[in-house]
């Protein structure tokens, strides 16, 4: 709430023309820039909205982990719960839970299906797209983009129905071409790869996009030097094109690295339809949920989304290491 | 080959692709065509199906209750479902608008003027694409419960109207598209900084901040948890939200699937219109995301 009023004095205040000296901090002064003040009111929303959003629940977090529920008596009546100071008990108890490293053990199964698929198709894609002698790319690009403006909920009930053994097209294709008889896609270990496969269709398409477009702003002389040197398509793709998207590329992996390790709505979805293929606690993020919200302890769902945020952090500044690591590789070579 | 493809290069890019075609890349595409469209070819066939033809028909043969479903859809609830869909275009379209002025004044801000903390305020926000909006819904939930705001439309939409991706692109935007000289210019002109940035960035960045605007929108568009931990009333549900509901009820009465996979259908129907309307903003936007 606090937000809004301050976005509608900007609003307000651009086509003001008439009324001078609105406030002393230059917003209505159309005579007078005021250059030193002026920039901040053009970010002053941005920013304000930012600490309203993001920085003060993450502080009202961190507050709530260090508190715990304390019963009193017998625990009964209305004042019997209360709310005291913990310490880092949240935070030790987050650290010696099974469960909840299980689910982060399982997300990063989940990645390393899913990151190098999606990544590698949405190369693949990207690379294709670029190149000649290439048919119906149009339809590709659009096609292949098009999952992207599926919500990933509405992909995942969608993909879930067609896991369903009482209508999976899946399956009666699998026969018909294959022979191969009632997948299980629920199964404990196929429900990795079933999983894995709602985030690959929901995101190949855009980072297909998003290395598509870094290729068509290369210089396009360097192709036709190379094809003057007789290289021919492949050669330009994987020697030319690939080293110099990598920069995309990294940006990609970050991003998709931090979506991974916060999935949420696929599994949860697939909760909903696979009756127990899925566990309440599969993904971190679905651990808080159930925490928080079903367990009802919100300091320790508080705890662990700091801690998840902590590492996802942490992994973001690995992968940046990692590919770096790798491009001085390739230069070296 | 180099001979003939000096050539062509010599004519320009159009007859060169007729030449020739290469067969492998050309047939991997079509398989991720195939691949990207089955599931919305599946759904669109299953929205004609009775839940008996669902279980019955072959995967890819149509029934023929279409109607009989987005009839059963439409009444379900007295019409829940399309309070849903204008719960979602309020949400989607509302913190869109929002989110690309503030994307647009800040980006602006940003990329022409210098001033104390510019870097700091930057990095900050850079470093708020990091942490993404799902890990913190939790806790904006935890805070907005606090204050009673919980449940109502504001809860859903202000997290919406901050895009730090937003702010980052509008930033490449104004920098690349609106020339320092112009500016320069209109001051001398002795036009207000407002003046200028409304008559002057503003229709400069345009294309920038429809994308801005596309990206918000599918975003929130997307967004199942903030909403389905924020809203607790029926009537205050998006698509998402409303269509799990859906979803969970159906666990218990099948009946109810042929509804989800109707109303699954409809719900990207609008989101694959604006994709098609748009494409051209498409194009540009991923760009200047992905290069600087």
């Amino acid at each position: 709430m606090t937000t809004a009023p301050s976005l509608h004095t900007h609003d307000a205040a651009a086509p003001l023309t008439g009324a001078r000296r609105v406030r002393p901090n230059g917003r209505g002064q159309r005579w007078n820039p005021s250059p030193r003040r002026m920039p901040y009111s053009f970010i002053a929303p941005a920013v304000v909205l930012f600490v309203v959003v993001f920085l003060v629940p993450l502080g009202y977090t961190v507050y709530l982990s260090t508190q715990k529920t304390q019963v009193e008596g017998l625990g009964l009546g209305a004042n019997a719960r209360k709310q005291v100071a913990a310490g880092f008990s949240n935070y030790t108890y987050v650290f010696h839970d099974g469960e909840f490293w299980q689910s982060v053990l399982r997300a990063v199964v989940y990645g390393c299906i899913l990151i190098p698929i999606m990544l590698g198709l949405a190369t693949a894609f990207a690379l294709i797209l670029d190149a000649q002698h290439v048919r119906f790319q149009r339809l590709g690009r659009l096609a292949i983009f098009l999952p992207y403006a599926v919500p990933t909920l509405i992909g995942s009930i969608i993909w879930g129905m067609m896991y369903l053994p009482a209508f999976s097209p899946i399956n009666s294709v699998l026969h018909a071409v294959f022979g191969i008889q009632g997948i299980n896609f629920f199964g404990s270990h196929i429900v990795y790869l079933s999983v894995a496969n709602i985030g690959v269709w929901g995101g190949t398409g855009f980072n297909m996009m998003v290395l598509y477009t870094s290729l068509r702003s290369l210089p396009q002389e360097t192709y036709e030097a190379a094809r003057l040197d007789g290289a021919n398509e492949r050669q330009i793709s994987l020697r030319i094109k690939l080293p110099m998207i990598r920069p995309a590329m990294i940006m990609t992996g970050i991003f998709s690295t931090i979506a991974t390790l916060q999935v949420f709505n696929e599994p949860y979805a697939i909760h909903e339809i696979s009756n127990g293929g899925v566990s309440t606690t599969w993904t971190p993020l679905m651990t808080i949920y159930k925490d928080t919200y079903t367990a009802n302890n919100v300091y320790l769902g508080a705890a662990e989304s700091i801690v998840i945020a902590l590492l996802m952090f942490v992994l973001s500044i690995v992968v940046l290491r990692a590919t770096n690591r790798q491009i001085f590789g390739g230069e070296a070579r | 080959m180099s001979a003939i493809s000096l050539t062509t290069a010599a004519q320009g890019t159009a007859p060169r692709r007729r030449r020739r075609v290469s067969i492998i890349p050309t047939g991997v595409l079509l398989i991720g065509v195939v691949y990207a469209l089955l599931p919305i070819v599946w759904v669109l066939i299953a929205s004609t199906k009775t839940n008996t033809q669902l279980d019955s028909y072959a995967a890819f043969r149509p029934g023929n209750s279409l109607w009989s479903n987005f009839q059963g859809l439409t009444s379900y609830q007295g019409g829940i479902f399309w309070t849903w869909m204008l719960n979602t275009a309020l949400y989607a379209g509302g913190g869109a608008i929002l989110s690309a002025i503030v994307s647009a004044l800040a980006g602006y801000g940003f990329a022409k003027y210098r001033f104390r903390g510019k870097g700091f305020f930057f990095t900050m926000i850079l470093v708020g694409m990091l942490v993404p909006a799902v890990v913190l819904a939790v806790p904006q939930y935890l805070l907005v419960a606090k204050i009673g705001l919980a449940n109502t439309y504001w809860s859903v939409l202000i997290p919406s109207i901050i895009s730090p991706y937003g702010i980052y692109l509008a930033r490449i935007y104004a920098g690349a598209s609106v020339p320092d000289e112009i500016i320069e210019a209109a001051r001398v002109d002795g036009s207000s900084e407002w003046r200028t940035f409304l008559r002057i960035g503003v229709p400069m960045m345009t294309p920038g901040l429809v994308t801005i605007f596309l990206f918000q929108f599918v975003a929130v568009w997307n967004n199942f948890l903030l909403p389905w931990l924020m809203l607790s009333s029926e009537n205050k549900y998006p698509l998402t939200v409303g269509l799990f509901t859906l979803l969970d009820a159906g666990t218990s009465q099948p009946a109810l699937y042929s509804l989800v996979l109707t109303g699954a259908f409809i719900s990207i129907l609008p989101l694959i219109a604006l994709f098609f309307l748009l494409q051209r903003f498409w194009k540009v936007d991923l760009g200047a995301g992905s290069v600087k």
